[in-house]
């Protein structure tokens, strides 16, 4: 049995609004283990952006169990929260969120930069090593208006995989991006899910893109209604052949 | 984090946007040299009234008897003989506090050459008298120490007796006056002063060694005043403190009894001096302030937007690991940054300001180093206050909302 890297158990999260509060998560219990790739899908209202800041540690349950790498989320402070999602969780957004103007390799840093156990030369070796990882070694001077969005989206995974996460958390990771370009970086996933173990964690309301990874987790109105492993899992890099050849 | 690293963003942050960042920082550029010019001004002017109250003779003190009561009638100080040479001897040895002392007598008489003649006064002192009234010489010299020890019959003379008594602008150095009826050499002429603050003319004067004076003249041997001046204006109360307790020895006064002398310094003029110059001070410390205010709310305006514009990269940097503090210190030094590269700008262009109103406008001007240190001390500290609620604002967003803002 492999290594568990989420813990979820009987998992709560209520907001108050106004006088009213409201349930988001009502006990919801899961684990990861090492080098799996789970979609969490859902529909809008399903608590799956609630599911998604708790594990990202961005938010933290009202009640229940939430360890990451073993170590108990709840009832930590701002700033050891900050800490874990340095080093534990590299995050991936819809919409890329890379400093503009900023070089591509400047970008991939910044993760490091608020890790003062990493040295400057430590820094580029790592960074440079990250965008290799995506194939962008050519590309890491250039700023974001200088990338199309399925580069930029590497830009973003290469900084998630800087601080060497033991997750890589990816939130609509292909919403803004074609056809094309979304199995190009489903591949990519599915490379580095696959050659360098790394477990991923993605968030999405694409049923598609959950038949490219290893299990999907379903949630609605705060509850897991489905979890299962599947059994055939795409290859992103075959369905990406199979798409007519475009004209350029 | 590390403060090099932090250093280095908010350096990105002001390089990338370098021309709402000169903007800002023009504020506090104009604040500062504006600052630093007015206060060379300020400094430029108060040397210059520092230089013409010290041609005054600010730092002067005087010893004169104190008036004496004799059978019920009190009587003019002037024609009391309680100050004696020996007074002179004891302060000029004792004392810590003078640079220049000198005895004091003086008698008046008609000055006399050839076919004119004209009343004036004769002052007999020592060489230091010069440099105690700050007085200069036109032509000739001033006599020497071996001519006070040995009487001799040498004097020098102001303009006015020079106007009256050589009216056909022959060269006075060298001939012989009369005054009452001695023989005196001319060696030398003094630099017109002009009148006095209570109209007086000072220039009508005929100056000799104190001994010359006191035998050939007067017939005396007490003073009629000690005259001395203080090291400086500021040091003249404490030599008069000085001064007393010699002469309170010397005269073997008891606890009890009052001071038989009086000793004066120019307390009014110095007062009236550093009050002014106080003002001046004053008024320039509050103009600085205003500016550096208006800079400093430039400042906090352009970081407000700037926290605002950039919602959603705090929330990235927070969202891979920056902490609140992080996040704080990022606006701070950025603000902080803003506000000393503008203060550095803003202390070049006001010296080169300065250079050119001293150049252009032959104001005299002055840059103190304090000005500068100054300036840029209120420009650090004006960043950190100024810098300070945006960038908490900034820290305590939630990287959640942070992230989600459009």
């Amino acid at each position: 049995m492999s290594k568990k890297i989420i813990k979820i158990q009987d998992l709560k999260r209520e907001f108050t609004m106004g006088t009213e509060t409201v349930h988001a998560l009502k006990g919801i219990s899961f684990t990861i283990e090492e080098g799996q790739f789970v979609t969490i899908m859902g529909s809008s209202g399903s608590g799956k952006s609630t599911m998604l800041n708790i594990l990202g540690c961005l938010d933290q349950p009202t009640s229940g169990v939430y360890e990451i790498d073993g170590v108990s989320v709840k009832d930590l402070s701002k700033n050891e929260l900050a800490t874990i999602r340095n080093e534990k969780i590299g995050f991936i957004f819809q919409s890329y969120n890379l400093l503009a103007r900023t070089s591509a390799i400047e970008n991939v840093e910044l993760p490091l930069l608020y890790n003062s156990k990493v040295s400057t030369e430590e820094r580029r070796k790592r960074a440079l090593n990250a965008l290799e990882m995506v194939g962008l070694a050519d590309r890491i001077h250039h700023t974001p208006s200088q990338l199309s969005g399925g580069q930029q989206q590497r830009v973003a995974i290469a900084r998630a995989l800087v601080n060497n996460p033991v997750m890589i958390l990816a939130d609509e990771a292909t919403g803004n991006l074609d056809t094309r370009t979304s199995y190009e970086i489903m591949s990519l996933f599915q490379e580095l899910n696959k050659t360098q173990g790394i477990t991923i964690t993605f968030v999405t309301h694409e049923p598609d893109i959950a038949m490219f990874s290893s299990r999907t987790i379903v949630l609605k109105d705060g509850h897991v209604i489905k979890d299962e492993m599947n059994d055939t899992i795409l290859s992103a890099a075959a369905e990406l052949a199979k798409l007519p050849k475009e004209d350029h | 984090m590390r403060l090099l690293n932090l250093l280095k963003i908010a350096y990105k942050a002001i390089v990338l946007n370098k021309v709402r960042t000169l903007l800002t920082m023009l504020g506090i550029i104009i604040g500062v040299a504006s600052v630093i010019a007015m206060l060379a001004i300020g400094e430029g002017s108060k040397e210059s009234i520092r230089e013409t109250i010290s041609s005054m003779g600010s730092n002067m003190v005087t010893i004169r008897p104190g008036a004496d009561v004799r059978g019920g009638v009190r009587q003019d100080a002037s024609t009391m003989e309680s100050l004696k040479f020996d007074d002179y001897l004891a302060i000029k040895e004792q004392t810590t506090m003078l640079s220049y002392i000198t005895p004091v007598v003086n008698g008046s008489g008609q000055v006399i050459s050839g076919a004119n003649n004209w009343p004036s006064t004769i002052y007999g002192v020592n060489p230091e008298y010069l440099d105690i009234k700050v007085l200069g010489l036109q032509s000739g010299s001033m006599f020497t120490e071996a001519e006070v020890k040995s009487a001799s019959k040498v004097v020098l003379i102001g303009q006015t007796v020079v106007d009256n008594v050589f009216p056909d602008g022959e060269e006075p150095v060298g001939q012989m006056i009369r005054f009452n009826n001695i023989p005196f050499k001319v060696i030398g002429v003094l630099e017109e002063k002009g009148e006095n603050t209570f109209g007086q003319d000072q220039d009508d004067v005929v100056i000799a060694p104190y001994t010359t004076v006191q035998k050939r003249i007067l017939a005396i041997t007490f003073l009629h005043q000690i005259m001395a001046s203080a090291i400086s204006e500021e040091d003249a109360p404490e030599a008069v403190t000085q001064i007393t307790a010699i002469m309170r020895e010397q005269h073997k006064l008891a606890d009890d009894e009052d001071d038989d002398f009086t000793v004066r310094s120019m307390e009014e003029l110095i007062s009236t001096f550093s009050s002014t110059s106080e003002m001046l001070t004053i008024l320039l410390v509050a103009v600085a302030s205003i500016s550096l205010l208006i800079g400093g709310i430039g400042i906090m305006n352009i970081m407000y937007v700037s926290v605002k514009e950039r919602t959603k990269e705090i929330g990235l940097r927070m969202a891979v690991g920056g902490k609140g503090s992080d996040i704080l210190m990022q606006f701070l030094i950025e603000a902080i940054l803003i506000s000393i590269t503008g203060g550095v700008l803003g202390v070049l262009l006001g010296l080169s300001a300065t250079v050119f109103i001293e150049k252009f406008l032959h104001w005299p001007t002055s840059v103190a180093l304090y000005s500068i240190i100054i300036s840029f001390a209120v420009c650090a500290v004006t960043g950190i206050f100024f810098g300070w609620y945006p960038a908490r604002k900034a820290a305590a967003l939630d990287p959640i909302t942070a992230l989600r803002y459009e």
